[in-house]
């Protein structure tokens, strides 16, 4: 059963809001999510929608004087938000790990990739020069590199892309952190290596007990790894439940657009579903109203909220605005 | 990689056979020889004749070439046109000078430039960053010899604080320690107003390398390890910052000595680049070719040592 | 039967690798290594393969930006390897290229309109006004607005650059557009728009498409015929419901069975099925592959269905699959 020690992450009432041409706008507006230990949570939707702002806030990496970031990310009764510098560097790589997009990109090209992960070490534990190579090369054993020696000594660039994203999640999971925050881990990579990735991000969860926060636009992906999914549209949180329900009932209708535009799921010989007109950028987003009511105007303005909330509509299952109740697919209402 | 670099200098065999030959025919194309300035009336036309025919002046064009590349081969580089002086022993002075002029301007110009390149780095749009652009736009837009005159006419003249021409003291005996400390007073302020000049490019270039390396990945990546703030400017931003740097000093090399023709004729300091301007002033062609085989080895091994620092300094470049 | 555009003998590309003191060719890296395909007047072939497979090369090898080292490309016939035959066939106006990254490959400082007009004006004598008429209408094709022309590439998102770089490629009325990557850069909702174009503006116009992807379920959803291509050549061609219903390369197996399902009940089983394919392409390399492991040749197993296996192993699958 759950028990409080449980709960990892606790984020409520979160806002990070960007500063474009002299003013403050929400990326991510009001999120609430709560993080366990052994349970990976997706937060799912696509580009400009505020799933990556969610990972740099709780991180606590971004441009502090472009950026405002307000409402509480509690880890251990610890709130996060504006956390001073060198108390969060405490956190950051020890209790806090992180994997990125771009394995290439996200290593420096000019150190060895035993050094990179030896770095983490440094600044979070005892460990004196010897240790700290054993320590990587156990932890290069355990992400599957092979001959992890001889890698210890090699730069990023000698490396294929899957080896480059394995010394990233050796940097993540180095000091054993119990939050892993991975920010489309997969993205860059083929399919079979993404698959083995992924398996091993399970695996290490599994050994470790941790939490992993999935931030991802792969829907296939989170249906593959994920026990709990957020789903975003335009900074806000619109459908959120376990990963059965998502895909076998989901209600909000950006998640049922979204599911019914994958091409895998369709049949070939008809178009696929294209969700009407365009996400709307940072600074045009609507404040007022739903925010998804543009993409679906024949559904009358009636069924919208004034002011859209989340609702609970069965235990664990939030769903934004009431129009998911008269929602249906316009070639729907041409049939009916 | 020594590999490499032995077929670098390989390569550089048939470069400099290429310079010399078009150096040569330069130079035979150019009136006047080495008994150029030697007839006077009373000379003997047939005496002049036979000197040109002892000297091997009437031999077929390509024996010369190749007496000419030997006799380069064994150090000679012929006389003087002018000065009646073997050219190497007008060069070596010179060279040494000129050496010792360099040397001060690149050290004080990577003294200058790199605190500088740092501060507007790492103040991106803020007024330290702002007053180094300014500081650049004047050394970018201001001539070198405006720049020079107007250095030697404050610092020289007016204030009297540096000696304004001449490479040392003419009251001072060599080897001393007067003569150690006369050369050095010289120059100072020609090295210091040349590396003030020569700044803009390595300013701009490491600016640029923070501003651009600050939001590249792998910094978010070493800030999520928890390493403190100044930790990631100097081991991770500046350190990939400097790489164009560093391959920058070997043109650097090839920059100085272009650049020494202006300070060394301004300042009247007797090193190569004002030989070079004096023997054109002079037409004396023997010392001309010789200088110009000179400046063509020196860029030629300036390039070379930016490909070696270059792969020293980054592993995605080593050479095998 | 519809007729065949183009047919592609034994293409090869190869890079020489240079090595050793006198920097001398030492090896070549073997990016296509003799492939064959066809592509039929309207109808759309999909190349799938891994990065570093040889489906870009190819790609750029159809449209004559990457030099062939050997083989054949029949355009009307004639081969086109050779740039003079190129240029007398039209062949450069009737093959067009979309690229993944739409940014890189429109110029930010030109107008739309320009960019568009581009391609026309290379191949066609247009007034103005019949230009400016034929942009628009591309642009309506591609469901832009008409003002589009005055903007600038940076002005428009991702899946309307990829439009227009879709309206630049049909602008000269090709015959057959090499894609490459067309909607990779692009989220789902915005991909399932620029493809529906291209099946549009294939039917209207009928151009055949080569549709290269690693995406297996944007192949799927696209073109009919499919080649599986691994370390610059196929491994496995055949129809649709061949490749994805009996796959019987090991490699197809593993490419199948890597891409995420969107099947949440039966996951836990789809990984094992996953782990167990991946260990047994690990495992048995030569049994699947030549020794120094090159793709063998390709042997017919079915009607268009062809595999890259020894004859014996072929026989087995067979029985195994009935």
């Amino acid at each position: 059963m759950e028990k409080q020690s449980d709960l990892l992450l606790d984020i409520e009432h979160l806002h990070t809001a960007y500063r474009l041409h002299g003013k403050f706008y929400d990326a991510a507006d009001d999120i609430n999510l709560t993080l366990k230990r052994n349970e990976i949570l997706a937060v799912v939707g696509e580009s400009g929608c505020g799933k990556s702002t969610i990972a740099s806030s709780i991180i606590g990496l971004y441009d502090h004087k472009n950026t405002k970031v307000t409402g509480d990310i509690l880890y251990n009764e610890l709130n996060l938000v504006n956390l001073n510098e060198s108390l969060f560097n405490k956190i950051r790589g020890n209790n806090i790990g992180m994997i990125f997009q771009d394995p290439l990109a996200s290593l420096n090209p000019l150190m060895k990739v035993g050094d990179q992960v030896a770095e983490t070490l440094y600044y979070h534990t005892d460990m004196d020069e010897k240790a700290r190579h054993a320590r990587v090369i156990e932890l290069f054993n355990q992400v599957g590199m092979p001959r992890p020696e001889e890698m210890y000594e090699m730069y990023p660039h000698e490396l294929s892309g899957g080896l480059r994203q394995r010394v990233v999640i050796a940097i993540a999971i180095a000091c054993k952190p119990e939050i892993i925050i991975a920010d489309e881990p997969t993205t860059a990579l083929d399919v079979t290596i993404q698959a083995q990735i992924l398996d091993l991000l399970k695996e290490i969860q599994k050994e470790s007990h941790s939490g992993i926060v999935l931030i991802t636009h792969d829907l296939g992906v989170v249906a593959e790894t994920a026990d709990q999914v957020a789903v975003m549209y335009a900074g806000q949180i619109v459908e959120k439940a376990d990963v059965k329900t998502i895909f076998q009932n989901p209600l909000h209708p950006y998640t049922r657009s979204l599911l019914h535009s994958m091409p895998q799921t369709d049949d070939e010989s008809q178009d696929l579903h294209v969700i009407h007109g365009t996400v709307p950028s940072l600074v045009n987003m609507p404040r007022t109203g739903d925010r998804f009511a543009a993409r679906i105007p024949w559904i009358p303005a009636s069924a919208h909220e004034e002011n859209p909330k989340i609702h609970e509509v069965e235990p664990g299952h939030f769903v934004r605005c009431t129009c998911w109740q008269s929602f249906h697919f316009q070639d729907e209402e041409k049939k009916g | 990689m020594w590999k490499t670099v032995l077929r670098r200098i390989l390569i550089m065999i048939p470069q400099l056979l290429i310079l010399s030959l078009l150096v040569f025919i330069l130079a035979k194309m150019m009136p006047g020889d080495p008994f150029t300035g030697m007839i006077n009336p009373n000379s003997d036309p047939k005496e002049i004749a036979r000197l040109r025919q002892e000297y091997g002046l009437n031999d077929p064009v390509w024996v010369q070439y190749t007496r000419w590349l030997g006799n380069m081969f064994h150090g000679d580089l012929g006389q003087s046109y002018i000065q009646k002086v073997p050219v190497t022993s007008l060069i070596w002075d010179r060279a040494v000078n000129t050496f010792w002029l360099s040397l001060m301007t690149v050290v004080l110009t990577y003294l200058i430039a790199i605190p500088l390149g740092v501060t507007a780095g790492r103040h991106q749009d803020e007024w330290q960053d702002h007053g180094v652009q300014i500081f650049n736009y004047i050394t970018y837009a201001v001539p070198p010899f405006v720049f020079y005159i107007l250095g030697i006419w404050l610092f020289g003249f007016t204030l009297g604080w540096f000696p304004i021409s001449g490479s040392v003291s003419a009251d001072v005996n060599p080897g001393t320690f007067a003569y150690f400390w006369s050369r050095f007073y010289h120059l100072i302020l020609p090295s210091i107003l040349c590396s003030l000049i020569s700044t803009t490019a390595i300013v701009q270039y490491l600016r640029t390398g923070i501003v651009d390396n600050k939001v590249e990945d792998y910094v978010r990546t070493a800030r999520s390890k928890g390493v403190p703030e100044n930790v990631v400017f100097n081991k991770h931003i500046l350190r990939n910052s400097l790489l164009p740097i560093a391959a920058f000093l070997g043109n650097t090399i090839t920059g100085l000595l272009s650049g020494s023709m202006v300070i060394e004729s301004v300042f009247s300091y007797p090193g190569m680049g004002k030989l070079f301007l004096d023997s054109i002033g002079q037409r004396d062609y023997s010392t001309l070719t010789a200088l110009i085989l000179l400046f063509g080895v020196l860029t030629l091994i300036g390039n070379l040592l930016s490909d070696i620092i270059m792969s020293i300094v980054d592993p995605r470049i080593r050479i095998k | 039967m519809a007729d065949e555009i183009i047919e592609i003998k034994n293409l090869k590309v190869h890079y020489p690798i240079r090595s050793g003191f006198w920097n001398r060719v030492t090896g070549y890296v073997k990016a296509v290594d003799g492939i064959n395909l066809s592509i039929k007047e309207g109808e759309t072939y999909g190349l799938i393969g891994e990065s570093g497979s040889g489906k870009s090369t190819t790609g750029k090898a159809i449209v004559g930006v990457e030099k062939v080292t050997n083989g054949q490309i029949l355009y009307k016939g004639v081969d086109v390897t050779k740039a003079s035959n190129r240029k007398k066939l039209n062949y450069n106006k009737d093959v067009q290229m979309i690229f993944q990254d739409s940014m890189s490959s429109l110029n930010p400082r030109k107008r739309i309109e320009d960019i568009i007009a581009e391609p026309i004006r290379n191949f066609e004598n247009l007034t103005t006004d019949e230009e400016r008429k034929r942009v628009q209408e591309l642009l309506d094709i591609v469901g832009m607005p008409s003002d589009a022309i005055y903007k600038f590439p940076h002005e428009f998102s991702g899946g309307q650059r990829q439009r227009i770089g879709v309206a630049r490629a049909v602008a000269t009325h090709p015959k057959l557009i090499v894609a490459d990557e067309p909607t990779s850069a692009l989220d789902l909702s915005v991909q399932a728009q620029v493809l529906n174009f291209m099946k549009h503006i294939q039917q209207e116009y009928n151009i055949a498409y080569l549709f290269i992807s690693h995406d297996l379920g944007v192949v799927k959803h696209m073109s009919e015929d499919i080649a599986i291509m691994h370390r610059g050549r196929f491994v496995e061609i055949g129809k649709r419901d061949q490749i994805y219903k009996n796959p019987m390369h090991i490699y197809t197996k593993r490419l199948l069975s890597a891409i995420p399902v969107v099947d949440v009940e039966n996951r836990e089983q789809h990984k094992e099925d996953r782990q167990r394919v991946e260990k047994e392409f690990l495992q048995d390399q030569d049994k699947w592959y030549e020794k120094d492991g090159r793709v063998l040749p390709l042997q017919k197993v079915g009607d268009r269905h062809f595999v890259a296996l020894p004859k014996d192993m072929i026989q087995q699958e067979l029985k195994e699959g009935e």
